[in-house]
């Protein structure tokens, strides 16, 4: 019997409620699904809300009948919140969060860097905007329950997953004891402890550091803007790094990393946790100003992934298909681009509108992320948390170089969280114009968001489906152009067509841009009538053309779907 | 084209005053005098893969 706690977890800003847990006796008997999700976290409801976007049910499963205890993710970079208004919740995490751009790095008291993240006109996000994740998950908990085609489970916790042919057998505990749910495809979004990874005994790649950090946030009153700061071997934990960030609702976040030898368990005793963050309040020049704990926890730097996500008809996301540094906002961000990229992969596999050679593509194109993102957290972490004595010495030595010397304080830039380019995605066009173009988002790039007007970007216009941007003055997609897409629309393909640079709305065209200025053509680099983009359902660009023919544009939607 | 090198004097120079910071620096922060004093090194001479040589030839013998 799994009795998840009924008791609200504690929080000084948040109020958690407690759902009541799905019980099998109220409903009838289940016919096997389509999907099944297990984990409710960010990669597990992105990835539900993707598939319904697509047409396809998914069974939600929570082993919790709550929100996730504290803060845990709080920063989320501009591809997050496009990603996120895409399933509708951008506006929400606008309305309560903070944007920021600036990070400051600080050693001997003299700030030695200052990271300043750019702001694009033509954005709608901010690089940076902080939310706490419990917000996050109610907004995205109230997308799935207003959707019909997600059948959201609290108290569901899955105790075993046995592969059949073709399907699966879940066994899943609730309150009233367990019972089995059969379906075609799972998705583990299960988190970095992975009950189903652990029991599939799937090994991940790459490399743990040693070394912890503590988290806490605390209720205070800072008189600081929202921008990141980071001390560098402070005198009350020498060799060691402390990181804050604001929160919204009056919180701060202070990350502060644990002398050698000393282990998470004596590290957030109250009275250790007490007298760290009043050193670091007394360093920062506040001594004695009142604040008041509200979730504290600890973790260590991994960079690992599976080598594969999908293992038969279970597929890993999020956490649960990585472990990813904390430096560098990785970690609800990664899972946001991996939901995105799983929940149409997924859902036209399902629909039969591709081979599931498609999935192959979507583990080759994340598993690619992931190890992008190794390799780029890699470097962060060895400054941060230095592995061994010779990278202890060289980052002292920089630290000491900094104060006086310009050419050493790039390395203080952690780099943030990005989106990956599927450069070589085998989705992307072999007959286009690619390469022929000078500028604009290229192959496998995310979209580039252009600014149409008062509250008005393109990626308001995008998602879905494919989207085509032909870009044309003329008064109607051309007659064989149409034809291409009507046929493919036959076949089921879900596809835009949004015409850029007419006046009146365009024939053959599901909606027209005018572009009167010009400018969306010239940040995509079409210089004439006749070029298109055609974005995938994430977004990213699989094919580009100076002109577009319509044997061109058959060729490009058959790469995408592969058969 | 061969790399220009130091003059007899110049070397004779070099090492004194390289010998005297390490004693300055003390036993305890000589080794960190002599990372920053690399990383400066190297940044002058802005070629990593050059950089790379030295480490190699430097680690030779030890």
């Amino acid at each position: 019997m799994h009795t998840p706690s009924t008791e609200a977890r504690p929080s000084i800003y948040y109020h958690y409620e407690v759902f009541k847990p799905w019980l099998a006796s109220a409903h009838p008997q289940q016919d096997r699904k389509k999907v099944v999700v297990v984990g409710s976290g960010p990669a597990g409801m992105v990835t539900a809300l993707e598939l319904a976007r697509h047409g396809v049910p998914s069974v939600v499963l929570s082993a919790e009948l709550q929100f996730s205890q504290g803060s845990r993710a709080i920063c989320f970079t501009r591809r997050s919140m496009e990603i996120l208004q895409q399933v509708g919740v951008a506006d929400r995490m606008t309305a309560g969060g903070l944007p920021w751009r600036f990070g400051n790095s600080f050693y001997r008291g003299q700030r030695v860097f200052r990271m300043e993240a750019p702001h694009d006109a033509d954005d709608r996000f901010f690089p940076i905007i902080n939310v706490q994740q419990q917000f996050m998950e109610e907004y995205l908990h109230d997308a799935c329950k207003a959707n019909p085609l997600i059948d959201f489970r609290w108290g569901n916790k899955v105790t075993r997953v046995d592969q059949k042919d073709g399907y699966a057998v879940l066994e899943v505990d609730t309150p009233e004891g367990p019972y089995t749910l059969e379906s075609d495809w799972v998705v583990a979004a299960d988190g970095g402890r992975s009950g189903i990874r652990s029991a599939m005994n799937l090994q991940m790649e790459g490399a743990s550091y040693e070394g912890f950090f503590v988290i806490a946030d605390i209720k205070i009153d800072l008189p600081y803007p929202t921008e990141r700061l980071a001390f560098f071997d402070p005198e009350w934990n020498p060799g060691n790094t402390i990181l804050m960030h604001r929160e919204p609702n009056g919180i701060w976040r202070v990350d502060y990393q644990l002398p050698p030898g000393e282990t998470p368990e004596e590290a957030l005793r109250p009275e250790s946790l007490k007298a760290r963050i009043d050193a670091q309040l007394a360093m920062i020049g506040h001594a004695g100003l009142p604040w008041e704990m509200d979730w504290s926890s600890v973790y260590s730097a991994r960079t690992l992934t599976l080598p594969d996500f999908v293992h038969g008809s279970v597929i890993f996301t999020g956490d649960a298909a990585h472990l990813l540094p904390i430096f560098g906002v990785r970690g609800a961000n990664t899972a946001f681009q991996d939901a995105q990229s799983l929940g149409w992969h997924l859902a036209f596999v399902v629909k039969g509108l591709a081979d599931k050679k498609l999935l192959a593509n979507h583990s080759a194109e994340r598993v690619g992320a992931a190890r992008e993102i190794i390799t780029e957290a890699g470097k962060s972490t060895r400054f941060m948390t230095p592995p061994s004595p010779g990278f202890r010495l060289l980052r002292d030595a920089v630290l000491s170089l900094s104060l006086t010397q310009e050419f050493v304080r790039p390395l203080y830039h952690w780099r943030t969280s990005r989106p990956h380019e599927y450069t070589h995605s085998m989705l992307n066009s072999t007959g286009d114009d690619n390469a022929l173009f000078k500028s604009g988002p290229a192959h496998g790039a995310p979209p580039q968001n252009v600014r149409l007007g008062a509250n008005d970007f393109l990626l308001d216009h995008l998602g879905g489906g494919f989207d085509l941007l032909y870009f044309s003055d003329a008064p109607a997609v051309p007659d064989a152009l149409q034809q291409v897409i009507q046929q493919a629309r036959k076949q089921g393909l879900p596809i835009n067509v949004i015409a850029v640079g007419a006046s009146q709305p365009v024939t053959g065209a599901d909606k027209t841009l005018p572009d009167a200025d010009g400018h969306l053509r010239q940040r995509y680099g079409v210089p004439a009538n006749g070029g298109a983009y055609l974005l995938r359902p994430d977004q990213h660009i699989c094919a580009r053309w100076l002109t577009l023919d319509a044997t061109r544009l058959q060729a490009a939607l058959t790469t995408a779907l592969p058969q | 084209m061969s790399q220009p090198t130091l003059t007899i004097d110049g070397l004779e120079s070099v090492y004194d005053a390289l010998a005297t910071a390490i004693d300055q620096a003390g036993p305890d922060k000589a080794t960190l005098f002599l990372v920053k004093l690399a990383l400066l090194n190297a940044n002058a001479l802005a070629d990593a893969q050059l950089f790379q040589q030295q480490i190699t030839t430097a680690l030779q013998d030890l």
